[in-house]
């Protein structure tokens, strides 16, 4: 049944795409685009029944031989054959993997047939976000890292063309190179990490390599070295310093595709590449302890940038990152449930809010930045409160998704004792909360800024966009209950159901300590949620602005993202554009200098041999001819070229003869 | 087995000639019919070489369909061809882009037609007799006919500095080819023949250190071919001069003619000098994936960046043959196969807009995709298999030598992974500067999709680099035995049983 | 009845006459005339001895020498006159061309 989930995708991207584009009406381009994703959605719902009716935890399907075998000589000096399937690989963590992508693709495909009505490309749209969905699944569902990265680079490649959607902007064309590209460095990581699990293990196989890791198979060093360059590939998928800078950039897109791809599914896809090989992170302390720190470091250094944004979807990019980083924080103190959970409730609430700051968007005609809002809750009322309920729920206020999600990955990460993570991860709640209320405040609430033609069509968007709004604002309250931990009076079902693909984990925490850490993360974004309140509404944003003024320098740090991209584009753009100019130079000036030089080279030696030629060779040869000349110019005189003397000649040789014969005979 | 009663190897070499003669015999004037007959004889040799395939045993690692004839006795110089699965591939993939230059060729000559078609016939083959020749002799005379074509079709019907590049072309490859006719005289006096099977079957009889000599000169002759940094000079410039279907088979076959030689005749027959060589060659090929990728990087011409490209990809093709470990090597064959139709493609895809523009130079382009959406599509397809993405063929062939480096050298392999990324770079930036961004030059405003001629030009090429990258195993599984055969005699090391 | 020396020497005469010619005049045309003299001296010789000989061969073989002659003369005059054209001179002493 399984093996079905992404077929659909790839058949609604096919027809749209080959077809649709020439031939099909809006209708039918939606139609058919909605309908995949629908399908893959039932399918996977209906996989997972099959799974759970199951016996076996995880299902494998193999296609065909993707690379026949050849002899690869490992680590430890064995020649043994390697091939590689094409399988896929069915597992609950797979499961929910499948389930989010098409679920919450779908209501994301269904909001863009509203938010997208009117774009001259709309097939094409469909077209790529069908085929992205059929990428994201394949990635999910790969039985070994090669089919994982066809998946891999494939959501890249949909990534790349719909952040340049609108390619006449030259900023989306930039900003999609941008995101590939940087994808392509933890690509370099994600490729050199497989060679070395190929070279210590003689397989890239998941089951394989859980196998030989939990047999004993695998040295700490070799673990942690390969841990580490798969891990530089999920940073540049999910936007973790230090490859994080292209996401913010990638909101050039259009909006739904924020939502898909640069909120819900892509991103996570590092995420859930870790949690997929958690026997192999698991086995290598240092590489699970640096996976921590980068996801804690980036989820509070990503929240400083979201701070001082003044675009709401690039709040909401930075909010991601630091998100993602919440994520990350989870699977490095061995949670990978936890990580996956947050996951999973993240792409209900944050593509909630990317979708809803897309209606905003889209009332306003296109305007992005807050400083025009204000004032909108009265405007476009529904899209308010699906706007409030996501931002409730990733401020982790009790009762809603995020809640339960961001707990468990505190809790864990207290439980196992890495105090400055949980610090920082407690920190990162608390600015959450603050920049998510500042980005409500400063649009929803105050006094109206917009400029004039922005408020003429202002109006609520179609049914067609609210209610995808409406029931991911469901999923952003519920979702959360699988998962309701034990000291709640929940099972913790979630992480149950993962454990036949994650590993168990224990918490070794007393109830009593697990209410007291909510209390005081609840606490903090509580009071995150009333400070930007007195900021931003009390004081109309008042002490922001004298805070910025008094500490500029700062300001204007943050505010230019520390920076980094500046410094990136400086040393890693400017040192490779510049080794190409040198190269280039090089090319041209010495080697083919080179090899001119030596064809001028060869031109001069060639009139130096025909020096030598004249005097030498055809001196001697002229020589043996100078002899002659001087000979027959003595010859020559007989030859007078007068008829007379040659008859005369003529007759006394005849008489000469005639004697001669006389004489003789 | 015969066609027309000629065997079919002989058959294969040599029917492109007959098309030559027909072409002859035709009036110079009667453009439509000699087009025609030029597409009918190229798409009937394509033909042919699939017949091929039904009598093809691809579980045999030996030479297949052998035709022995003795050619000059005095020399015992044989007329001696055969085919396993790597020549059978080339030679496909010769038929093919053959095919497809004659088809894109349509338009795009106009003048002194005759002499072209001819010349393209000529060319073809030669590339196949290169393919299937198993005595050296016979091998070295159709490596030195290749150069009189492509040498006219430069020369002829090139741009503007056509006759610099031509001579450039042609010196530097007859410098090499000298040096590679003084290596196989040298095989010639160690093994009495010249017959390349009996030199395999006789295992290695020449002292080390005659062997370098004789490795060095064939390294000579297959690396300005490849070509290798630093001999590659001559590439962009004859890429950037010749017509299109030149490009296309320049890149498409004749840089694979290095490889294949370095695999048939320097590998086998001279494994010392090979095994004792090799690290030099690696670093070579490296030096070529980063230096290739940099300078295509900076380039404003496209037929010159992807030309460098070339460099690059046809250093991982080095780079996978002399890591000498049987996948390494497969992937470098299958990537031999996948360079020639994405670089096949991309040029023809240059070709297209220099139809219509007259200029090949990035700067006069940009935002085409608004005007030509079928084109972007298919240069986004062959871009992104040029970059080896999965799913695609380049990334297969990528990945089996990258996969295959890394148990010899992770330095090696960091190396050679970061022409990825750099490829990337340079295909993206291309891409983004000639088809995205706003319509700036008024000249665009009205250029042409493509044209049902020209998708079906591509189309062979699209539907091929799926394949391979989604199922490449029918590829595969033709070179798995011949390759791993070669590898065998090279580094029998690789096979034994742990220490 | 002539006597036979008396023919002979008729023809000697003659052929002085014309090597003489040939040797000591220097235009062209009275030297391929002097050239017809010494021709004829000799057909003269050989038609006399034939006939006192009773022998046709002599006639035969001055038949043979008048027809060289006329192809001779044809040659010669075309020769000339082609000359003559170039150097606008019949004199011998212009013909210096093959001078070493």
């Amino acid at each position: 049944m399984f093996v079905l989930i992404p077929l659909f995708p790839l058949l609604g991207a096919a027809v749209n795409g080959l077809l649709g584009i020439r031939f099909f009406s809006r209708r039918a381009v939606g139609a058919t685009a909605v309908g995949a994703v629908g399908l893959s959605f039932a399918a996977a719902v209906a996989a997972l029944a099959g799974l759970l009716r199951s016996a076996e935890p995880v299902l494998v399907k193999t296609f065909f031989t993707w690379i026949p075998a050849s002899v690869v000589r490992t680590a430890g000096g064995k020649a043994v054959p390697f091939a590689l399937d094409f399988a896929f690989r069915y597992d609950s963590l797979a499961a929910v993997m499948t389930l989010v992508v098409t679920g919450v693709g779908l209501l994301i495909h269904v909001y863009s047939v509203g938010y997208m009505a009117h774009d001259r490309s709309y097939a094409r749209f469909f077209a790529y976000m069908n085929l992205f969905t059929f990428a994201m699944l394949i990635l999910v569902l790969g039985a070994n890292l090669a089919v994982m990265f066809i998946g891999w680079e494939g959501v890249g490649l949909c990534s790349y063309l719909l952040i340049g959607f609108w390619f006449t902007k030259d900023a989306a064309a930039d900003a999609g190179k941008k995101a590939f590209i940087t994808n392509r460095v933890g690509d370099f990581g994600f490729l050199l990490g497989t060679g070395l699990l190929l070279f210590a293990l003689g397989t890239i196989d998941i089951a394989g390599i859980t196998a030989a890791v939990e047999g004993g198979g695998l040295a700490t060093g070799t673990a942690t070295a390969a841990a580490l360059l798969l891990f530089l590939g999920a940073t540049g998928k999910s936007a973790q310093i230090p490859l994080y800078t292209w996401l913010p950039d990638a909101m050039e897109g259009p909006t739904p595709v924020s939502a898909l791809i640069h909120a819900a599914t892509m991103v996570t896809a590092g995420v859930y590449m870790v949690a997929r090989l958690h026997a192999l992170f698991s086995f290598s302390g240092t590489a699970l302890t640096v996976v921590a720190l980068t996801g804690a470091i980036t989820a509070v250094y990503a929240a400083t940038m979201a701070f001082v944004q003044t675009d709401i979807k690039r709040v909401l990019a930075y909010s991601t990152i630091s998100q993602i980083g919440y994520m990350f924080m989870g699977l490095g103190v061995g949670a990978y449930a936890a990580g996956i959970f947050h996951l999973m409730t993240h792409a209900f609430f944050k593509s909630l809010l990317f979708l809803a700051a897309g209606s905003v968007i889209h009332a306003l005609s296109g305007e992005q930045d807050m400083r025009n809002m204000g004032g909108l809750r009265k405007r476009v009322p529904r899209t308010y409160l699906v706007f409030l309920v996501g931002a409730l729920a990733i401020s982790g206020i009790p009762g809603l998704s995020g809640f339960f999600s961001k707990d468990e990955i505190l809790a864990s990460a207290y439980a196992s004792g890495h105090y400055l993570v949980w610090g920082l991860g407690l920190a990162g709640a608390a600015m959450t909360a603050f920049y998510m209320f500042r980005l409500i405040f400063l649009t929803f609430h105050g006094e109206e800024r917009l400029a004039p033609d922005a408020g003429r069509h202002l109006h609520e968007s179609p049914p067609v966009m609210l209610v995808p709004l409406q029931v991911l604002a469901g999923l952003a309250v519920v979702g959360g209950y699988v998962g309701l931990p034990r000291v709640l009076g929940g099972g913790a079902w979630f992480a149950r159901f993962l454990e036949t693909s994650t590993g168990a984990h224990e918490s070794h925490l007393a109830a009593g300590t697990e209410v007291l850490l909510m209390i005081v993360s609840v606490g903090a974004s509580l009071a995150a949620i009333y400070a930007a309140w007195t900021i931003y509404v009390k004081r109309r944003g008042e002490p922001a602005r004298r805070l910025a003024g008094k500490f500029k320098t700062v300001y204007r740090v943050v505010s230019r993202k520390y920076f980094v991209d500046e410094a990136y584009s400086r040393i890693f753009v400017g040192g490779v554009i510049a080794a190409g100019r040198a190269a280039d130079w090089f090319d041209r000036r010495v080697i083919d200098g080179l090899v001119d030089g030596a064809a001028g080279l060869a031109r001069r030696v060639s009139r130096l041999t025909i020096l030598f030629d004249d005097g030498v060779v055809d001196g001697a040869v002229n020589g043996v001819g100078r002899i002659h000349l001087a000979a027959s110019s003595l010859l020559r005189r007989l030859q007078t070229g007068y008829v007379y003397n040659y008859a005369l000649a003529v007759v006394l040789g005849a008489a000469l003869i005639i004697t001669l014969v006389i004489t003789v005979f | 087995m015969n066609i027309l009663g000629v065997p079919i190897l002989t058959f294969l070499v040599f029917f492109p000639v007959a098309g030559m003669v027909v072409i002859l015999f035709l009036p110079g004037s009667r453009t439509k019919a000699i087009k025609l007959a030029a597409n009918i004889f190229t798409g009937l040799e394509f033909g042919a070489t699939l017949l091929l395939l039904t009598r093809f045993d691809a579980a045999s690692g030996d030479m297949q369909l052998v035709e022995r004839l003795p050619w000059i006795k005095a020399i015992r110089a044989q007329y001696l061809l055969g085919v396993d699965g790597i020549s059978l591939l080339l030679v496909l993939l010769t038929s093919l882009l053959t095919f497809i230059a004659t088809l894109s060729s349509w338009q795009a000559v106009q003048k002194r037609l005759k002499e072209y078609y001819v010349f393209m016939l000529l060319l073809e083959t030669s590339m196949i007799g290169v393919f299937l020749a198993l005595d050296m002799l016979l091998f070295y005379v159709f490596w030195e006919v290749v150069l009189v074509p492509m040498y006219f079709l430069i020369g002829i019907w090139g741009g503007e500095r056509r006759l610099y590049a031509a001579i450039k072309f042609f010196l530097y490859s007859l410098f090499g080819s000298v040096a590679m006719l003084v290596g196989i005289l040298v095989l010639r006096s160690q093994h009495q023949t010249f017959d390349l099977t009996a030199m395999v079957a006789a295992g290695s009889v020449i002292p080390a250190a005659l062997q370098g000599w004789v490795f060095l000169a064939f390294f000579l002759g297959f690396a300005i071919k490849v070509p290798m940094v630093p001999f590659h000079t001559w590439l962009p410039d004859a890429h950037v001069e010749a017509p299109t279907a030149g490009s296309v088979l320049l890149a498409g076959v004749l840089l694979k003619m290095g490889a294949y030689g370095f695999l048939r005749f320097s590998l086998p027959l001279l494994p010392e000098a090979a095994r004792r060589y090799a690290p030099v060659l690696v670093v070579l090929a490296l030096v070529a994936i980063v230096y290739g990728a940099l300078v295509s990087l900076m380039q404003k011409d496209m037929k010159k960046l992807i030309a460098y490209s070339s460099v690059s990809h046809m250093g991982f093709v080095i780079l996978g043959l002399f890591v000498l470990t049987p996948m390494a090597a497969k992937g470098a064959v299958l990537q031999m196969v996948n360079h020639g139709i994405s670089t096949g493609a991309l040029f023809l895809v240059v070709g297209v807009l220099y139809e219509r523009r007259h200029t090949r130079l990035i700067s006069e382009f940009g935002g085409l995709s608004s005007r030509m959406p079928v084109y972007a599509a298919v240069f986004l397809v062959m871009t992104m298999s040029s970059i080896g993405l999965p799913g695609l063929n380049g990334f297969i062939g990528e990945f089996m030598i990258l996969m295959g480096t890394f148990p010899v050298s992770w330095l090696w392999t960091a190396v050679a992974a970061t022409g990825i990324v750099l490829g990337a770079g340079y295909m993206l930036w291309l891409y983004q500067r000639v088809m995205f961004g706003k319509l700036s030059t008024p000249a665009n405003e009205s250029l042409k999709d493509l044209t049902f001629r020209e998708l079906a030009t591509f189309l062979p090429l699209v539907v091929l680099a799926f394949w391979i990258g989604i199922f490449p195993k029918p590829f595969l599984a033709v070179i798995d035995k011949p390759v791993e055969k070669i590898i065998r005699i090279v580094n029998p090391a690789h096979f034994e049983a742990p220490r | 009845m002539i006597p036979i020396e008396a023919v002979v020497g008729l023809g000697l005469l003659i052929f002085t006459v014309g090597l003489a010619g040939v040797l000591v005049r220097k235009n062209l045309v009275v030297m391929l005339m002097s050239l017809e003299l010494l021709l004829n001296g000799v057909n003269i010789i050989l038609a006399g001895l034939g006939r006192h000989l009773k022998s046709p061969r002599g006639s035969i073989f001055a038949l043979f020498v008048i027809i060289i002659a006329v192809s001779e003369a044809a040659v010669g005059f075309a020769l000339v006159l082609a000359y003559f054209r170039h150097k606008k001179s019949y004199d011998t002493d212009v013909l210096s061309d093959l001078k070493g």
